[in-house]
């Protein structure tokens, strides 16, 4: 089975900006990852580019074996965009017919149903969207990219306007996708969300992947956080294996031990590191 | 088959702003000011040339009518511009066409979709108006154009040229800009159009030329022209004199490959759109 999705020396340029300049990106069937990047660093123009509605301006970029673009790569793909819509006159279940009749999704009514049940909104499926809040809608959006079961799900910020019970939803719901073996490439600025649901990382920063893994991989281990009778303390460059050592030395020098925590970075130490920006 | 999906979900959008709605008040406010207009003509205008020569009827009639064919052509292209004018840009900016353009929908077929769905409310709109202000010109003045189909087509292939260049213009343009330079155009075309009426009417050939060249470059205007020149296209003498002096005489026929020169300009526009949305990003 190839790839979900395959870019090579993807390009893209504005006039003189570049926006992306030469990413490679590898994601396999069924896995999640989590696009980040400061603001400009060239995340949705990414997305875009594998959705097919904006054009790249070099290298390549392949969505199950298919041409980003090509009109079967589009249908093994489902995308919520950042700043979407919908015609604010449909009900929500009329949403999806459209998109279903769009996707030639054979799925009819139960594949609404189930859809509607995934993003919590069986209730409201006669709703009009002029009548549902900005947290439905969203909710709506990602069931919208959900229908005709993609191979590659799209995510650009899809929990941005959602409430935490919300976001806890999108982070259920995603759970529940790579049951599916459904791959998802999931751009967000909330890193505590990406760590939390993510299989790897990607980081890109002023139009370059600077940064890729699996968590453990991009953050690093601190040292040993030490909680004794004299204080809390951190202890640099050590690990787990010298921590019956420590402990030892700690007790024979008279202090009482009461907790003793490996400490990692965070991700988002390892975003601000990559990235040297303030802010994600 | 996309095509006509888009369509079909373009003309609900169109039913849902209640565009309908305010069209039909308009419209019967424009055919009951007709009427009455024509009425009042009838009956006050009798012997008004004082010269027994002049067909009345004819004169009466075709003045008339042609001030219907004139709001027909401005009402139909109102509609068929804002109906367009924000269905590319306009959409994206509002993230309507994203969701849309993703799905494997060519994007020929969502342009395709949309230009239906301005052409099959505009032109029978055409179609309705014009029949309506023909019946009313008919019992109301007993008069009748001397070809009676040639104006309504005319005018159909007018406002789906508009339709098709306010699409072109919604490609580039944000709604606003879009609507301005469209009727710009249309109003650019008319003087053009006024021109040549001018032309004819004082013998000045320059005048003349520069509605022929516009006739090529604003193929709606050249097709309006020719709607009005069909009015009174057998009648000759004296009346098509005192005619040719009315705020709708002196029309000109257009080159005689009008029909022609139209549909391929419509298929140019249309290709202009297909390629300028293949290679918008969104």
């Amino acid at each position: 089975m190839p790839p979900a999705l395959t870019t090579r020396a993807l390009v893209k340029r504005y006039g003189r900006t570049t926006a992306l300049a030469g990413v490679d990106l590898e994601i396999a069937p069924g896995e999640l990852v989590g696009l980040l990047g400061p603001n400009g660093a060239g995340k949705s123009t990414l997305t875009k580019i594998v959705c097919g509605i904006v054009r790249s301006s070099g290298g390549e970029a392949k969505v199950c074996g298919a041409r980003a673009g090509s009109r079967s790569a589009r249908a093994a793909i489902g995308y919520l965009a950042e700043l979407f819509r919908f015609p604010d006159w449909l009900s929500a279940e009329e949403v999806l017919v459209l998109h279903q009749r769009l996707a030639s999704s054979r799925g009819g009514a139960d594949e609404r149903r189930d859809l509607l049940g995934l993003v919590g909104l069986t209730d409201a499926r006669r709703v009009r969207v002029s009548a549902m809040s900005k947290g439905m809608q969203q909710r709506l959006g990602v069931a919208q990219a959900l229908v005709g079961r993609p191979r590659l799900l799209l995510l650009d910020e899809p929990t941005s306007a959602l409430d935490p019970a919300g976001r806890r939803t999108v982070r259920e719901l995603l759970e529940r996708l790579r049951e599916r073996e459904i791959a998802v490439l999931l751009n967000s600025h909330l890193l505590s969300e990406v760590e939390l649901v993510c299989d790897r990382v990607a980081i890109l920063s002023h139009g370059r992947l600077v940064a890729a893994g699996a968590m453990n991989e991009l953050t690093r281990s601190r040292g040993l956080e030490v909680e004794t009778s004299a204080g809390v303390r951190l202890i640099e460059d050590v690990g787990r294996a010298q921590v019956p050592q420590l402990v030892r030395e700690l007790v024979a020098a008279g202090e009482d031990v009461f907790s003793v925590r490996l400490v990692r970075s965070t991700l988002e130490e390892a975003f601000l590191e990559l990235t040297g920006s303030d802010a994600a | 088959m996309n095509a006509a999906l888009v369509a079909v979900y373009a003309f609900r959008e169109t039913l849902r702003r209640r565009v309908f709605l305010a069209v039909l008040v308009l419209t019967t406010a424009f055919v009951a000011l007709y009427w009455l207009g024509a009425r009042f003509v009838f009956s006050k205008t009798s012997g008004f040339s004082g010269n027994p020569v002049v067909d009345e009827n004819v004169v009466r009639g075709a003045s008339v009518f042609g001030l219907a064919l004139f709001a027909t052509y401005f009402l139909g292209c109102v509609l068929a511009i804002f109906l367009t004018l924000g269905a590319i840009r306009g959409e994206a900016e509002r993230g309507l066409l994203q969701p849309l353009v993703a799905r494997p929908v060519g994007r020929s077929s969502l342009i395709g979709g949309r230009l239906l769905a301005a052409v099959l409310v505009c032109v029978p709109y055409v179609v309705v108006v014009y029949a309506i202000v023909l019946a009313i010109t008919r019992h109301t003045l007993h008069w009748a154009p001397d070809r009676q189909l040639e104006p309504m087509l005319a005018l159909m292939l007018a406002v789906t040229i508009i339709a098709a260049l306010s699409l072109l213009g919604s490609v580039f343009l944000a709604p606003i800009a879009n609507g301005i330079t469209v009727f710009m155009l249309l109003g650019i075309g008319m003087v053009a159009g006024l021109l040549g009426q001018i032309g004819v009417v004082m013998k000045i050939h320059s005048l003349e030329r520069i509605a022929e060249a516009s006739s090529w470059i604003a193929p709606f205007e050249a097709l309006y022209q020719r709607s009005l020149f069909a009015l009174t296209a057998e009648t000759s003498g004296v009346t098509k004199t005192v005619l040719s002096l009315g705020p709708f005489g002196g029309p000109q026929a257009g080159p005689s490959q009008l029909w022609l020169w139209s549909l391929g300009y419509l298929a140019l526009v249309t290709a202009a759109v297909l390629a300028a949305f293949a290679r918008l990003d969104l």
